[in-house]
């Protein structure tokens, strides 16, 4: 038993449903699943599937209605609002489709702002940023505005920012879901590199087969349910 | 550090829209401290007026006047140290849009009542001497570029015929609130040319100013001054100084109120300017603002970003408005000449705009600001794209 690798995620009987007109209509029901320490797990689905809704949960930005869901041991379900944008401060780090990065401030300042909540020192901040943005291979376009920088380049900027305070999982939605083919391959490498090398726990949303692909497991879901059958 | 940053960077995003809010906040803050300072102006003569004089005058109406036997009577009442007397004298310098308050006065008593108005002592001798002379206030001489020695006709109008005085003196103001708009002659002039076209018209003054030891007992003078001449021919009412010039304001009380009404609602129309833009930007930036929470930043941050930027924008509006509040009020000053004697933007002034620029800069961001921080990250990320 000792040996069995640690799950990371433990997710319980989780239910959510969401408010549409005078209807409450059931995204995801009764959902149950490991995710181990080190994974690099894809989930994917057709769209309405719950795949997102998962995700979010998992990233503490959502609240299941019922079950309960477990990061590094912490229900997250039962944290408040103000304990739970700390907890994610501190254990997840954010990829999104469209990058989401502040339009106003440089490559550099993009990258620095999650470790603004930290008790770092500026110079202590500044070598993390630059050892991040080289990671990511953006030397060159630290005091670049996003709209200086390519699709590619904006989503390297939002992975150097995702794992600049060394979280505890790494969540993607469709990450590659508006670059090109190589763009896109690049930031899969990256995400694989991330995952093998520095051992971060990865779990990413996306449509593309070719991008599940980069996963080491896919779990499928259908109406709201894990598909056991894939 | 890098909260103002990013402030001062949200605040230069759409330098066009920023640029017409301030814009706009500048026109509303510069016209609220104009208006206000008309108020004040309106408000001047009273403001300046001394609580050791008391002024006494027909009880039916100021138009009505009062002989000049009341003066030796009313001099004998315990509690007065000084009294004088000054009538309206209505005429018109050149066009009657030269307007200014001209008042023949008893020479020799009635400066000594008013030691706000200070001439040298040689040129008071020279009007004393000169039954035709004048003395004229600082502002009147700069208005129409009088000198000492010049000569100002005048066209009478309650006192017709051709009038002619000679600058003996020009008064400087003892304060900045003193009016220094004001022409004074000798009554004495204007009774002995009276006394010769019309003769009934003569012996009769416009109102006395009496000073009185203890203002305190201000109440009790008045009632004594007024009761003197109860049942007579021309009763008086007597009143401070202040109280008076207050009458002449509540003639035109309306137009006050207005001005006032039309002053704050500049303010609330660039309250609503200034909310809708920040509710726009706002709205705008709802998926950075989830964003920003997804990271960690709490309510308060996202709060204190709309805040700022509020008031970056009131603030510099607010500043340049009261800046440009000084010299488009001397300009005013000019324009409108002697109509208002006193006319200068008090510290109250500038002290309420900038309570207003601020008042505007945050109550145009509580409902952006409220929005942002209660924005469930997930529909806040869903609205990109």
């Amino acid at each position: 038993m000792e040996n069995l690798p640690k799950p990371i995620v433990q997710i319980r009987q989780v239910t959510k449903s969401y408010h549409r007109g005078e209807q409450w209509v059931p995204v995801l029901t009764n959902i149950s699943f490991d995710i181990i320490s080190g994974e690099f797990i894809a989930l994917m689905g057709p769209s309405g599937s719950g795949k997102s809704t998962l995700l979010n949960l998992i990233a503490g930005i959502d609240k299941p209605d019922s079950g309960s869901l477990k990061v590094n041991g912490i229900d997250i379900a039962t944290l408040s609002e103000a304990d739970l944008a700390d907890w994610r401060a501190a254990n997840v780090g954010f990829i999104f489709q469209f990058y989401n990065l502040m339009p106003v401030l440089t490559a550099f300042e993009n990258v620095e702002l999650p470790l603004l909540l930290t008790r770092l020192s500026r110079g202590e901040r500044r070598e993390r940023v630059e050892l991040a943005l080289s990671m990511v291979g953006l030397t060159d376009r630290v005091e670049h505005y996003p709209s200086e920088l390519s699709g590619g380049q904006q989503q390297r900027v939002a992975i150097a920012r995702a794992f600049i305070t060394d979280p505890v999982i790494l969540v993607a939605d469709e990450p590659t879901g508006d670059l090109d083919r190589a763009s896109a391959n690049e930031i899969l490498a990256m995400l694989e590199r991330l995952n093998s090398e520095m051992g971060k726990t990865i779990i990413m949303v996306t449509h593309d087969p070719h991008a599940a692909k980069s996963a080491h497991l896919i779990r499928h879901l259908e109406k709201g349910e894990l598909d056991v059958t894939n | 550090m890098h909260f103002l940053k990013l402030i001062l960077r949200n605040t230069l995003r759409h330098k066009l829209r920023t640029s017409l809010t301030v814009l706009g906040l500048v026109v509303a803050i510069l016209a609220f401290g104009l208006l206000r300072t008309v108020v004040d102006a309106w408000y001047a003569g009273a403001e300046g007026a001394s609580s050791a004089r008391l002024v006494t005058r027909n009880a039916i109406s100021l138009v009505f006047p009062l002989p000049i036997n009341y003066q030796e009577r009313i001099r004998r009442i315990q509690g007065i140290t000084a009294i004088s007397h000054a009538s309206w004298f209505g005429g018109v310098y050149v066009t009657p849009k030269n307007f200014f308050p001209q008042f023949a006065v008893d020479a020799k008593t009635y400066f000594s009542l008013y030691p706000e108005y200070l001439i040298p002592p040689a040129d008071m001798k020279a009007f004393l001497t000169d039954r035709k002379g004048c003395v004229i206030g600082r502002k009147l001489a700069n208005t129409y570029g009088f000198k000492i020695g010049d000569t100002i006709p005048l066209r009478g109008t309650i006192y017709p015929g051709a009038w002619s005085f000679t600058v003996r003196a020009i008064y400087d103001g003892a304060e900045a609130g003193t009016d220094t708009s004001q022409f004074f002659f000798h009554w004495d002039y204007l009774n002995e040319t009276m006394k010769k076209a019309v003769a009934r018209r003569t012996d009769w003054i416009g109102v006395y100013v009496i000073e009185i030891s203890d203002p305190d007992r201000a109440a009790e003078i008045s009632t004594e001054v007024d009761a003197m001449f109860r049942n007579s021919l021309a009763e008086t009412l007597t009143e401070t100084e202040k109280a008076f010039q207050l009458g002449f304001v509540s003639m035109t009380e309306a137009i006050v109120v207005a001005i006032r009404i039309v002053s704050f609602l500049v303010i609330f129309i660039i309250l609503a300017v200034m909310a809708n833009t920040m509710a726009m930007t706002a709205r705008e930036r709802i998926a950075e603002y989830a964003t920003l929470k997804a990271l960690g930043f709490g309510p308060y941050f996202l709060a204190g970003l709309i805040y700022g930027e509020s008031l970056a924008i009131a603030l510099a509006g607010g500043v340049l408005g009261i800046l440009l509040t000084f010299p488009v009020a001397d300009r005013f000053s000019e324009q409108v000449g002697t109509l208002f004697p006193v006319f200068g933007v008090s510290l109250e002034t500038i002290y309420m705009q900038a309570a207003a620029a601020i008042a505007v800069g945050i109550t145009a961001a509580i409902l952006p600001a409220f929005r942002a921080a209660r924005v469930p990250i997930v529909e806040g990320l869903r609205s990109i794209g």
